[in-house]
């Protein structure tokens, strides 16, 4: 597919802990207008919406009832997808391929600081029979995972938390992020354990925030102002909800997704045709899960080359370049689409302080986070 | 989809009775989930609920479209433009539409023959805003039976010490004269 | 422009109850399983998986759109859920028409389903949360509540007596009779409607739709495919959906813009320009009887204003010119809400192939459409389907 859709414009408010001076409503029209300015249109020029959202993050149930108004949306063609942002940029490509629009916008927002009880609600997702009666923490099913995966890849905790220094690092350096910290390799390993292996640095802290994204067909992009960054492939997976019979080492959502999205983008060896990845890292240990699930390195390297720096900005492989969840916050839903701006930023050269030397082809990959095994990928290109 | 296929569809579904879910006929599993949110209300809503507080109703309006919203927001969802000066409204209105409900929010049903008032929510088009704004509230101090389309009403307010910045500053509306 | 063909080649519907034994995932399985027979296909030959659910308030599982994936047919498959409230049902079909049409995908599972009964002590409370937060949520509302309010204003707005409206809930009741999947098929009268308890007035217990579980699901393939596995695809000619603002009661509630503006939309891509003469039969959402009548008007199925005089003139029964919620509709078959709307779609399917036995419509009906409706009384979902 391409040069078939482009991303022809985006905005965010970028991410912080806390957003007391806005409600939902005022964050996403401030990310809405600044992509509607990026792409040098109207709302009113746009054919159709898609907003990411579940209901119990915002709180409402329906919570589609309150996506149209700060999109520009009113009476116009919105539906929201409940998956992260880049489900949600998938179903965005889909309207325009279909011929059912030739612009179309994605939005998604995090209001986490709203929510009081997280750890409930992550409780609630899992399986009322099997998982809720044990009243165990969910963060215990990413530290089961975390186990098999480390002993399976032969990947170390060590390694792990080297992912957390690199993406608080990089952080420090992005205007939009909310947790950068130069931390070393010790006070991640001897922060307090939540659920062993993991241990409180390991986890992304949640943060507030919007992004808006716009989407144009080949057609349309010619008559719109900017650089177009085009879709080269979108593609998304899930494995399975049971506990009891997922892959817990390898996160098979990913591997699936990516190996749709290389095969409709023509990428054979990604490591070579990509230069660098942003992807999820809610969990130190998924980056380095996620990294060998969509093929950029071999299995069971990804903790020694990031030893070395091959993911650092300056290595061979650039990951997370503006932090990750772990430096920009874990945005729920929004994951994917922190993910997705950064990656345009760079292909745009819009980077700041974080630009690569060599950035025109970029990976970009959520996950739906516990105790889910939904993960979303989108190669993007200038 | 024949009704030939009726019992292929039955054997879908095992149908049970209510009481066969809560008196343990069968094995269930229950959850109570603590869900608690504290949300942002942003500006707008902010200034709304504070001015309810103090017993008065602010909209917000749009130069380019001519309207006073309410409640008030900050962009207008119309014209996509940020809204312009903040607006005070009456604390009169119009019934917009109405209903009687026998029926609590959890579906439960009102004692009525046992004297109990049913609920009578409406739409109420505020005077000050723009025609068409309405607000969600209940309609007290008449029969049911009296409420009528295009009703006049007048907010009846708590008392300012009860108030504390919320919808349920005021109580009630209640019927009022024509409009002069 | 032209669009990628999709057809509709297989469908399946689980038994709609008050309370299923069957969880979330098995009631998704028994719809999928039944629909992939319909048409003797199997997992392997489907690229992708939509799924639609209503509230998770009501299944008790927050993300239960992957809580029913496996069921679904969607294990190690690109699974994606769509959600617009009430309009899930038929925004399903609209979905998985974008997975095919796009070209991305040849072959498609929608799934929809819904678990009501897991929300104790009653479903309806899972509704206050669809307000406003603050403006609206601490006056402790109920959706019944604007229900009778928009009610109330369609009856003022064009003087439509109540137990003229009443005649909805006896034929979509009676129609139920015929379907094997029916919760509350009945014989009933127009008196019957207005004795029962008073809801919210002018809402009475049958003019509403019960509580349900279960599920539906449908096979959808692009031409190719469709020409292989069956003689009879369904074609989803033109899809539209619409959504409204959130502040409800800005807008006046006597008209539905929303189904308006995703009907066009439906219309215009299959060509349709006099909907009331090229419509044959239609499945407008029906979760209360004046529903029914107000989406009709909306749909340009009946003038505005208009809808009751066709409505008492026979005009939308079985045997009438335009024949309405063949099925029995949400009042007859019963409302699991995300299945119910993929229900209608599912009648269309079986009417346009005139295999829906005893509730077959006459006159081999050549053109249908499916409506749903939902959130604050603003979202509409509208699905065109040629035989």
């Amino acid at each position: 597919m391409d040069k078939k859709v482009a991303i022809v414009g985006i905005g965010t408010t970028g991410f912080r802990a806390t957003t007391p001076d806005v409600s939902y409503r005022e964050l996403t029209y401030e990310a809405a207008t600044k992509a509607y300015l990026d792409a040098g249109i109207e709302p009113q020029e746009v054919g159709a919406f898609v907003a990411t959202s579940e209901d119990f993050l915002e709180g409402y149930s329906i919570s589609d009832e309150y996506s149209p108004d700060q999109l520009g949306a009113v009476l116009k063609s919105i539906h929201t997808v409940p998956g992260d942002f880049i489900q949600g940029l998938g179903n965005g490509v889909m309207l325009i391929m279909s011929g059912y629009a030739d612009i179309v916008v994605v939005q998604g927002m995090s209001k986490a600081s709203n929510m009081v009880t997280k750890g409930d609600l992550l409780t609630f997702a899992a399986d009322p029979f099997a998982w809720r009666p044990l009243q165990e923490s969910p963060h215990a099913i990413a530290a089961m995972e975390m186990n098999r995966f480390l002993y399976e890849s032969g990947n170390t905790i060590e390694q792990c938390a080297q992912v957390v220094v690199k993406n608080r690092r990089n952080a420090l350096l992005n205007p939009r992020a909310a947790l950068g910290a130069a931390l070393e390799l010790e006070d991640v390993l001897n922060a307090d354990p939540v659920a062993e292996p993991l241990c409180r640095l390991d986890i992304a802290q949640h943060a507030d925030g919007a992004v808006v994204c716009v989407l144009a067909s080949q057609e349309k992009v010619g008559s719109l102002k900017g650089n177009p960054i085009w879709v080269r492939d979108v593609s998304w997976a899930t494995e399975t909800n049971a506990l009891d019979s997922r892959t817990w080492g390898e996160a098979v959502y990913m591997q699936l997704a990516a190996e749709k999205a290389y095969r409709m983008a023509g990428i054979r060896t990604p490591a070579k045709e990509i230069d660098f990845a942003e992807l999820n890292d809610e969990y130190s240990y998924k980056e380095l899960q996620h990294i060998e699930a969509l093929g950029l390195c071999a299995w069971g390297e990804s903790g020694k080359l990031s030893e070395i720096g091959w993911s650092e900005r300056t290595g061979e492989f650039p990951v997370n370049t503006a932090g990750g969840c772990l430096g920009c916050g874990h945005l729920f839903e929004l994951d994917g689409g922190q993910k997705v701006l950064d990656a345009v930023l760079q292909l745009r050269g819009q980077a700041g302080e974080l630009q690569l030397k060599t950035a025109n082809t970029a990976v970009a990959a959520g996950w739906r986070g516990v105790p889910t095994t939904t993960g979303a990928v989108v190669v993007l290109g200038n | 989809m024949d009704i030939k296929h009726q019992k292929k569809i039955d054997k879908t579904v095992t149908s049970l009775r209510k009481k066969d879910v809560t008196g343990g006929k069968v094995v269930t599993e229950s959850w109570e989930p603590n869900l608690e949110y504290a949300w942002d209300n942003g500006p707008a809503i902010s200034r709304y609920l504070a001015e309810l507080k103090k017993g008065k109703l602010i909209g917000k309006r749009c130069n380019k479209c001519d309207r006073v919203l309410l409640p008030p927001r900050m962009f207008c969802e119309i014209c996509w433009r940020p809204t312009d000066e903040w607006v005070y409204v009456e604390d009169t209105g119009t019934v917009n539409t109405f209903c009687i409900s026998h029926v609590d929010w959890k579906a439960g049903r009102l004692n009525i023959k046992g004297g109990v008032r049913p609920f009578t929510p409406a739409v109420i088009e505020i005077d000050g805003a723009s025609k068409g704004m309405g607000i969600l509230h209940m309609i007290d101090k008449t029969n049911p039976k009296n409420i009528k389309m295009g009703m006049r009403v007048k907010a009846v307010w708590k008392p300012a010490e009860k108030r504390e910045g919320s919808i349920t500053d005021i109580e009630y509306f209640k019927p009022i004269g024509k409009k002069k | 422009m032209g669009y990628r063909k999709v057809a509709v080649v297989g469908a399946g519907i689980t038994k709609f109850a008050r309370y299923a034994q069957e969880t979330v995932s098995e009631l998704s399985y028994e719809a999928t399983k039944m629909a992939l027979d319909s048409c003797e296909m199997n997992l392997s030959q489907i690229d992708c998986v939509s799924v639609g659910t209503a509230p998770d308030a009501f299944d008790g599982i927050h993300m239960n759109g992957e809580a029913m994936a496996e069921g679904s047919g969607g294990w190690c498959k690109p699974v994606m859920r769509n959600y617009v409230g009430g309009g899930t049902g038929v925004m399903s079909a609209i979905h998985g028409w974008q997975h095919v049409a796009s070209g991305m995908f040849d072959t498609c599972l929608v799934v929809a389903e819904e678990k009501m009964s897991s929300a104790f002590p009653h479903p309806a409370g899972a509704f206050l949360t669809i307000f406003d937060h603050t403006t609206e949520q601490p006056l402790m509302p109920t959706l019944l509540w604007i229900f009778a309010i928009e009610m109330q204003r369609f009856m003022a707005t064009h003087g439509y007596d109540k137990k003229d409206i009443a005649r909805v809930a006896v034929k979509n009741k009676g129609n139920a009779l015929n379907h094997p999947s029916a919760q509350l098929g009945a014989e009933i009268t127009v008196e019957d409607v207005l004795n029962s308890e008073i809801m919210a007035y002018p809402v009475n217990r049958l003019d509403v739709s019960p509580t349900s579980d279960g599920a539906v699901a449908l096979v959808l393939a692009a031409e190719h495919v469709a020409r292989r596995v069956t003689e009879k695809p369904v074609w989803i000619d033109g899809v539209g959906h619409a959504l409204d603002s959130a502040y409800w009661c800005t807008r006046d509630l006597y008209y539905p813009d929303y189904v308006e503006v995703a009907a066009r939309k439906a219309y215009e891509m299959a060509g349709i320009k006099e909907p009331h003469k090229e419509i044959h039969i239609a499945e407008p959402y029906d979760p209360f009887t004046y529903k029914e009548l107000h989406h009709l008007e909306g749909l340009q199925l009946a003038p505005r204003g208009g809808s009751v005089k066709m409505l008492m003139d026979g005009h939308f029964d079985r045997d009438g010119n335009l024949p309405t919620c063949p099925s029995g509709g949400l009042l007859g078959v019963g409302n699991p809400i995300a299945a119910a709307g993929l229900m209608k779609v599912a009648e269309i399917f079986w009417q346009l192939r005139g295999e829906a036995g005893k509730r077959q419509v006459p006159g081999q009906p050549k053109c249908g459409l499916a409506q749903a409706w939902g959130d604050l009384m603003q979202v509409g979902t509208v699905v065109v389907m040629r035989a």
